[in-house]
C-alpha cells in the first residue's frame, strides 16, 4: 500500500532528519530511491534542483515534491499526486509536533548537561558523512552521462560540477545562480549540439 | 506556574519591552506572519531566521529575544526540517496545540502551493528537449551544491585527524555498503552516550 509507505518513510526522515536541510535529502534520497525505487536519481536530483529554487525549506519543498512524483509514477492520477504529497509533508511534521510536545521542555532545561552535548557532538561528524554520501550517490552515469557512451555529456557534467563546487565555495555566488547558469549551459551546449 | 516566574525576572530585568509579552496572539495572525515568512524567503531554514525574528520578536513582541533564542536552540537539537520545529515551537510557547498547528501550517503551505504549481507545471513539458536539456546541465551543478558546504560545516564541527574518520566511514557505509543513514545516526546517537559514560567513568 503505497500511502502507508509515504507515511512511514516520511515519519522516520522527520524522527531521525538530524542536521538541517541536506543532511535531511540524503534521508529521503536513501529512503525513495534506494529503498523503495519510487524515482529514478535523474528525478530525484532535478526535485532538489527545484526545491532550491521554489520558496520554502528545503526539507518541506523536496517532501512534498516527492510524495507527488512518487504517487504520479506509481500510476494515479495528478489528484492523488497532490493527495501524496500533502500525505508527505504531514508526516514530516508529526514527529516534530510530538517531540516538541513531549521534550522540548526537558531539552531546554538540559541543552547544556554534557550527555546532551555528547550526543549532539558526536552527530555532527556523521551528519557531514551523510550529505558526502548523497552527493557521491548522485555522481552516477543517470546524473553525469555515461563516459563510454557521450564523452561529451560527460566531459561538460564534470566540468559544471567542478566550477559550480568553485562558484560556491570559493566565490560565495548563491545556489539559486549556480543552478540558473548551469540550466542555461545545459540548455545552449545540448540544444546546439547535434547528437 | 513556573512560566509566571519566569516572566517576572525578564520584566526586571527587560523592563518595558517585556510588559508587552504575552500581548495579544491569535493563530490567525501567526499564520498569515509565518505564511508570508515562508513565501517571501528562498533558501531555507537558515535564511528565514531573521524574518522570524523580525517579526516575532521586533514587530508583534510576542517573545523576548531570549526566549526567542532558546527556542531556536530546540527547534535545532530537535530532528526534523528546522524552519518547521521553529514554527512548531514558537506556536506551542504562544498559543499551545492550536497556535503550533497555525504557525506550523502557515510555514509549509507556500511551500506546498508553490511545489504542486511547479511539479503540475512539468507534467506538461514532461519529455520536452530543452527542458531536459536545461537539466541535464542541472544536475552535476546540484551535485556540487549538495558537496560544497561540507568543508564549512567540517571547520565548523571541529573536525579533526583524530575524527576524520568518522565521516568518511559514514559516508562509505552508505555509498558502497548501501547501509541506511539512519542506522548511521542511531551509532552516532549511541556513540554520544557512550562517550559520555566514558568520560563519567573516567572521571570518577
Amino acid at each position: 500500500m503505497l500511502f502507508l509507505e509515504l507515511f512511514f518513510t516520511f515519519f522516520k526522515i522527520g524522527l531521525f532528519g538530524f542536521g538541517g536541510g541536506f543532511a535531511i535529502i540524503s534521508l529521503i534520497q536513501n529512503e525513495v530511491v534506494a529503498e523503495h525505487s519510487w524515482m529514478t536519481f535523474s528525478e530525484f536530483t532535478d526535485i532538489v534542483a527545484v526545491s532550491q529554487m521554489t520558496p520554502g525549506p528545503i526539507g518541506i519543498n523536496a517532501a512534498t515534491y516527492v510524495g507527488y512524483t512518487a504517487v504520479v509514477n506509481a500510476g494515479y492520477s495528478a489528484g492523488w499526486g497532490v493527495a501524496g504529497s500533502l500525505l508527505a509533508t504531514f508526516s514530516t511534521l508529526l514527529p516534530s509536533f510530538i517531540l516538541m510536545l513531549l521534550v522540548s521542555r526537558f531539552l531546554l532545561k538540559y541543552t547544556d548537561h554534557p550527555a546532551v552535548r555528547s550526543v549532539f557532538s558526536a552527530l555532527r561528524p556523521v551528519v557531514i558523512g551523510l550529505i558526502a554520501s548523497a552527493a557521491l550517490m548522485l555522481m552516477n552515469k543517470e546524473n553525469f552521462g555515461d563516459p563510454s557512451k557521450d564523452m561529451a555529456q560527460f566531459l561538460l557534467s564534470v566540468y559544471l560540477f567542478a566550477a559550480s563546487f568553485v562558484a560556491i565555495n570559493k566565490w560565495k555566488m548563491n545556489p539559486i545562480q549556480v543552478i540558473i547558469i548551469s540550466g542555461a549551459i545545459g540548455g545552449l551546449f545540448y540544444g546546439f549540439l547535434p547528437n | 506556574m513556573p512560566d509566571v516566574g519566569v516572566n517576572e525576572i525578564y520584566v526586571l530585568k527587560f523592563d518595558v519591552k517585556t510588559v508587552n509579552l504575552m500581548a495579544p496572539f491569535s493563530p490567525l495572525k501567526a499564520f498569515g506572519t509565518f505564511f508570508k515568512i515562508g513565501f517571501f524567503t528562498i533558501g531555507g531554514g537558515p535564511v528565514m531566521i531573521p524574518f522570524i525574528e523580525k517579526e516575532v520578536v521586533e514587530k508583534n513582541e510576542w517573545l523576548t529575544k531570549e526566549e526567542f533564542m532558546d527556542l531556536m536552540v530546540v527547534s535545532q537539537s530537535l530532528p526534523g526540517v528546522f524552519a518547521a520545529n521553529f514554527a512548531i515551537a514558537i506556536g506551542y510557547r504562544l498559543g499551545g496545540r492550536r497556535g503550533s498547528m497555525a504557525c506550523a501550517t502557515g510555514t509549509v503551505l507556500p511551500s506546498i502551493i508553490c511545489i504542486l504549481a511547479v511539479a503540475l507545471f512539468f507534467q506538461q513539458l514532461r519529455g520536452n528537449t530543452v527542458v531536459e536539456n536545461v537539466f541535464r546541465g542541472i544536475r552535476p551543478a546540484v551535485t556540487a551544491l549538495i558537496l560544497g558546504p561540507i568543508f564549512n560545516l567540517s571547520k565548523a564541527a571541529g573536525i579533526t585527524w583524530k575524527t576524520v574518520w568518522i565521516p568518511i566511514v559514514s559516508a562509505l557505509l552508505i555509498w558502497l555498503l548501501g547501509v541506511s543513514p539512519i542506522w548511521i545516526i542511531v551509532a552516532g546517537i549511541a556513540g554520544g552516550i557512550a562517550r559520555y559514560l566514558m568520560m563519567n567513568k573516567e572521571g570518577q
